[in-house]
């Protein structure tokens, strides 16, 4: 006969509080701009804000570079390691990891710094905020990609399809692809999560997006800032939620590690 | 394609072990193999290599293109400098430990701990959303719930009767953003140490009660030895993460408090060390602390991959 796990609940419950109440919190603070009751007058001035749109825009555009960039760099490079060169596999790796081990503000300092003065100027476009946001990404994409190719037997498959006379056009487009369905799907939702929400590269190299807007926004006015964090938040839930659903079934869940923020 | 399986007596033996045997044939000088890889490291080496020899190059410039290693002796010798990486050192330290170990309990609270399915299912999902929620949203959720007029603050007041501002507690300082980064700290240990519990055996556990084991043997002599290289490079991998973070101690706490990645972002806005050098020592200083962190996790790793898989 099992006791009823009082500690496991008791653990349970205090981490359900922590994950809740700043989100509660927020919810509530964000309703309380009309002094005396809750409305959603918050929500109304932040919509009506052109400067919303403009920085929303903008980083969805930065996200949807960053996700073609990173994917027509990892998926060939994975797919290519995986099938002809296993000896690349660590060096690919070591790159991945990089970017942990260079946080974001420092690599904002050694891109602005290499890339701000002849012979190469990238910081006069946006160039170097996306090339900051695809390594960024690398670690999350590369890792999506490289447990999706492990998956399914890359090898066989490939040889099958050459041997019908296919193209590598046609392997990867008809073969390889389909099979990365779920994999390339969350390396591209991760991706837009974070790029999404991301602050330091935007705000360092001032050029417009969400996560700088939202910090301003903070700076000058009260309740519109928790209106759209709760925004925010909803994004990156639906991210994850999102994975979760295309790969379920799915064996396993990947651990990500990637750069702080 | 087949004849490729068919091992040379030459070959390097580890290259057969793997489900991928190299289509190099050995002592070739050059392999237009290599190509496929090609653009993938050449973007690493422009935008990720470059960058970082360029700081490790710039830390030893001193005034009028010299060269000098006073820009490191500075880190040691400003004090400014020095309690910089002295704060951001404690504050990776404090929300790691505690992290891992709320972390911990809460995953052995949804894998061993006897709650039901849906409980670990949910619990697992909502990790993955918290430890990706970080920066600015998460430093004003936390203004939001602690903060002069946060709801928190507010239920105190109301119910205790108790004003922690007037306690002379402030949040904008060490001990709040620690309460911050914790959001997304204990979230990644859990993800990574539910796996982990999941994968010790009942055989094991039944081995040691068939010895005579008590469960404090089996915890001290079995399961903790076992786990205790996922604890460790988890545990270090968090404070690689608080140590890095930059938006979300920015949002929360504006230049308040004088963490190394706040110094490095005003120096990039202006050079508020008044001396480029030092600005690139710092940087490289962080480079430094998170390649040990990151060659303690890889180490770990490797000895965690031995019992759990």
């Amino acid at each position: 006969m099992k006791r009823f796990p009082i500690w496991s609940w008791f653990w349970f419950l205090i981490g359900l509080l922590y994950f809740f109440m700043p989100l509660v919190s927020t919810l509530e603070f964000s309703l309380r701009m009309i002094k005396g009751k809750y409305t959603l007058e918050a929500y109304r001035v932040a919509f009506q804000d052109p400067e919303f749109y403009r920085n929303f825009g903008f980083s969805l555009l930065w996200a949807s570079l960053t996700i073609v960039i990173s994917l027509l760099l990892v998926v060939p490079t994975a797919y290519w390691v995986q099938l002809k060169l296993p000896k690349a596999r660590p060096y690919v790796e070591f790159v991945t990891l990089m970017p942990f081990v260079v946080p974001a503000v420092v690599l904002t300092f050694g891109l602005i710094r290499l890339y701000g003065r002849p012979p190469l100027v990238l910081t006069t476009t946006p160039t170097a905020l996306i090339v900051g946001y695809v390594v960024l990404s690398l670690p999350y994409m590369y890792r999506s990609v490289d447990s999706g190719l492990r998956a399914v037997d890359i090898r066989t498959l490939t040889e099958a399809a050459q041997s019908l006379g296919a193209g590598w056009g046609t392997i990867l487009k008809d073969v390889i692809f389909p099979n990365l369905r779920v994999a390339l799907l969350s390396g591209i939702f991760l991706t837009f999560a974070i790029v999404m929400g991301e602050f330091t590269f935007a705000a360092l190299m001032s050029w417009p997006a969400f996560g700088p807007y939202i910090e301003q926004i903070g700076s000058m006015r009260a309740y519109t800032p928790q209106a759209i964090s709760l925004m925010s938040f909803v994004i990156t839930w639906g991210s994850i939620m999102l994975i979760q659903w295309v790969g379920r079934g799915a064996r396993g869940q990947q651990i990500q590690i990637g750069g702080a923020r | 394609m087949a004849v490729e399986r068919s091992p040379r007596a030459d070959a390097d033996p580890r290259q057969d072990q793997g489900d991928a045997p190299s289509a190099r044939p050995p002592g070739k000088p050059f392999s237009w193999t290599w190509v496929g890889v090609a653009p993938f490291f050449l973007f690493a080496f422009l935008f990720l290599i470059l960058p970082s020899a360029s700081i490790v190059v710039r830390s030893f410039e001193g005034p009028g293109g010299t060269w000098t290693v006073q820009n490191i002796l500075d880190i040691f010798q400003k004090s400014d400098i020095r309690n910089a990486y002295k704060l951001s050192l404690q504050i990776s330290a404090t929300t790691a430990i505690g992290g891992a170990f709320f972390g911990f309990l809460l995953a052995y609270a949804v894998t061993i701990g006897g709650l039901p399915k849906a409980v670990r299912n949910f619990m697992l999902t909502f990790s993955g959303v918290a430890s990706n929620f970080a920066g600015v949203p998460l430093a004003f959720a936390f203004v939001a719930t602690m903060g002069n007029a946060g709801l928190v603050t507010r239920l105190l007041e109301g119910t205790l009767n108790f004003d922690i501002h007037q306690a002379g507690f402030s949040i904008y300082n060490f001990w709040g953003l620690s309460i911050v980064y914790m959001y997304f700290q204990f979230p990644l240990m859990v993800l990574v140490m539910a796996p982990a519990l999941d994968g010790l055996r009942r055989e094991w556990r039944e081995a040691c009660e068939n010895l005579g084991g008590s469960t404090f043997h089996y915890w001290r002599y079995v399961a903790f030895p076992i786990l205790a290289p996922t604890l460790l490079g988890t545990a270090i991998l968090l404070f690689g993460n608080a140590f890095g973070a930059y938006a979300t101690a920015y949002a929360f706490t504006g230049s308040f408090l004088n963490l190394v990645t706040i110094v490095i972002g005003a120096q990039i806005q202006g050079d508020v060390l008044y001396n480029p050098g030092l600005g690139n020592a710092m940087a490289l200083g962080m480079i430094l602390i998170m390649s040990l962190v990151m060659m303690v996790y890889l180490w770990s790793q490797r000895r965690a991959a031995r019992w759990l898989r």
